[in-house]
């Protein structure tokens, strides 16, 4: 199979409000994704049903072939599908290995006994994962903050190591809300460059939520448009460039920018 | 991209075995004065009486009862970060366990099991070691069962649904005479007398403080090394992440309801411990004892020393019973004696306490001996507060 994940015909309702009406969605393996659309279009209500946050109330879910509709956040999590969030979420006063660490939880297997008794085998457990830890850590560029608190770090390296965080997941999905969001513009070419990296480097399918049009024509493969919670555009970058529906959406229609 | 870091980077999650170095010596020096000195003839009455009146030995166990409680709560409050208002619940069912496997209560059954009564003596008689294992586990049990339905809700809700069950589980044994046709807790007349410690060379009977201290001291020990390796673990680990960030945590595949219940069976465990080690302390269980002001008391405890960290609960712990328990009319006694007043010291006990608790959060959020994190965050309000008036004043 060559999707990773399948949303089909998912609706999201709150209250009479539809927030994502019927949107049909795939992830296909090793590529960047993004799914964009003006403020209020849906898309981070998107992204939680992905990971579980909200059910929707109708469609389905397939990811590795298995449905995971039903499935809590935390399943979601542990089997493969991890994300960063809009407005940085980070345990602030824990140190950044930490905050790789508790990501690991569901990969660890100590239980209270042998924590308690630190087990040749639970010593080993966590040192393999602060190996691993330090290895993402680096890996995004943050690998001198091992021990420092991840609230002390300063804004991008609180986004890369947020990023290291959902890949101590070993996810097969990551799921980027508005990475760039604050970032100035070299930042962001040099975000470009790791998303890049990322997806050729590792095993991993990158879907993203973003505003800045320079970054999601430059990485994605696909671009998806949403608009008041339905799907109005999906293609390639060039297309969608030239997509009138999406100018209209973004810009408004010319008739009323005439009146 | 850099980051000027305030302070230097160091891994506070290490873990460290001093402490039990320090513990020690310092459980020793205490065993040493209560057991060996206080009996000694040679003593001056001036440094006995000194000591009689300002630390009796009964009020250092006691306290120490209290540190063990304290820092059961301070697994679910200080490291998971969920308000429990009714933890005197586990102190009660603790209690009970003593009550009911190392007394002659069950008179019509005779159950002996390394006990320390003779073999003839009618009730459950089980060894004191294994009843506060026992206990223990009957808490956690009744942790998950009261977690389960409780833990779905959110902080203030939390809160008063513990509150409740604080509040219930207390009046059930109060009105235990007749429970379903059973008598399950004596009620209001308490289960009096439960059996002796059995030490090796001999049974602890209720005078023994200096045993008992060593025993109390030995459990305290335990649960300051369950709470300092759990938390350097990865259940530690999960129950800070659910502190900081419920959502988050969960979005990093921590199952938040396993979780929190694992928090709450942990901290209900210290709670049994507590609960049979106090009724072995005062030879008895009394329902009236079990009252919402403890569950109140031990929350203060935790939050005065230093939510999250185990030194500071127990300075925490320590210092409010003794003050609740001795030292407030000690201090009355002494007071009255040089000025020839008459003032009734130890009424003021919760005025006193209010008044600590609104310097406490005026002037050290962070409690006595804080968290090393927590420092961190309480005081960040101030310095931009300073800055504020400083521009201010530009």
């Amino acid at each position: 199979m060559s999707n990773v994940l399948e949303a089909k015909n998912i609706s999201v309702a709150f209250g009479g409000l539809l927030a994502v009406n019927e949107v049909n969605f795939d992830i296909p393996k090793g590529k960047v994704v993004s799914l964009i659309g003006p403020n209020g279009a849906g898309k981070t209500t998107f992204f939680n049903v992905l990971t579980g946050l909200y059910k929707p109330s109708a469609g389905t879910i397939d990811f590795d072939g298995k449905d995971i509709t039903d499935l809590a956040p935390h399943k979601i999590a542990s089997i493969g599908i991890a994300r960063t969030f809009q407005n940085i979420r980070l345990f602030g006063l824990m140190t950044a290995q930490e905050n790789l660490l508790v990501a690991m939880h569901s990969k660890l297997k100590s239980g209270i006994t042998s924590t308690i008794l630190r087990t040749p085998k639970q010593r080993r457990e966590e040192s393999e994962a602060e190996d691993k830890a330090q290895y993402l850590l680096d890996y995004v560029g943050v690998g001198k903050w091992t021990y420092e608190f991840a609230r002390n770090l300063s804004y991008g390296d609180q986004r890369r190591l947020e990023v290291a965080r959902a890949l101590a997941l070993d996810p097969k999905v990551l799921l980027l809300d508005e990475p760039t969001a604050g970032m100035n513009p070299q930042e962001s070419g040099v975000f470009i460059e790791f998303v890049k990296r990322l997806v050729s480097e590792k095993d991993i399918s990158v879907m993203l939520i973003e505003h800045d049009m320079k970054v999601v024509m430059s990485v994605s493969e696909r671009i998806t448009v949403l608009d008041q919670g339905e799907k109005i555009a999906e293609g390639t970058p060039d297309q969608i460039k030239s997509n009138a529906r999406v100018i209209e959406a973004y810009l408004g229609k010319a008739k009323e920018a005439k009146a | 991209m850099t980051t000027t870091a305030p302070v230097k980077p160091q891994n506070v999650t290490r873990s460290n075995r001093k402490w039990i170095i320090g513990y020690s010596i310092a459980g020793a020096i205490l065993y040493v004065v209560y057991q060996f000195l206080l009996n000694w003839e040679g003593l001056p009455i001036g440094i006995y009486d000194a000591i009689y009146r300002w630390m009796p030995p009964a009020a250092v166990n006691e306290s120490l009862v209290y540190v063990i409680m304290a820092l059961g709560l301070n697994i679910v409050v200080g490291y998971a970060g969920l308000l429990d208002l009714g933890y005197v619940a586990f102190w009660a069912i603790g209690g009970y366990c003593a009550g009911w496997f190392m007394s002659e209560f069950f008179y019509f059954l005779k159950i002996h099991f390394f006990g320390s009564v003779p073999a003839e003596a009618p009730g459950i008689h089980i060894n004191f070691w294994l009843v506060l294992i026992i206990g223990g586990f009957v808490c956690a049990l009744f942790g998950v069962l009261i977690g389960a339905p409780t833990l779905r809700l959110k902080s203030d809700y939390l809160a008063l649904v513990t509150l409740g069950f604080g509040e219930i589980i207390p009046q059930v044994f109060f009105n235990g005479e007749n429970f379903f046709g059973f008598n399950i807790s004596n009620g209001t007349k308490g289960i009096v007398q439960v059996d002796p410690i059995p030490v090796g060379v001999k049974n602890l009977g209720p005078f023994d403080f200096g045993w008992k201290l060593l025993i109390f001291l030995f459990l305290t020990a335990v649960m300051v090394f369950i709470s300092l390796r759990l938390r350097r673990g990865r259940l530690g680990r999960a129950w800070l992440a659910i502190r900081e960030d419920e959502l988050a945590a969960s979005m990093m595949g921590v199952p938040l309801m396993r979780t929190k219940l694992l928090s709450y069976a942990v901290g209900a465990f210290a709670g049994g411990l507590g609960g049979v080690a106090f009724a072995t302390h005062v030879n008895g269980v009394y329902a009236e004892r079990f009252n919402f002001a403890i569950s109140i008391f031990l929350l203060a405890m935790v939050v005065l020393g230093g939510m999250g960290n185990v030194w500071g609960v127990i300075l925490g712990a320590f210092v409010l019973s003794w003050v609740n328990g001795n030292g407030l009319s000690a201090f009355g006694a002494f007071y009255n004696d040089r000025f020839g007043t008459d003032v009734d010291f130890a009424s003021f006990t919760f005025l006193l306490f209010g008044l600590v608790l609104i310097l406490m959060m005026l002037f050290r959020r962070e409690g006595l001996l804080p968290e090393s994190r927590l420092k961190l965050v309480l005081h960040e309000g101030d310095i931009d507060e300073e800055d504020a008036s400083r521009k201010k004043a530009k």
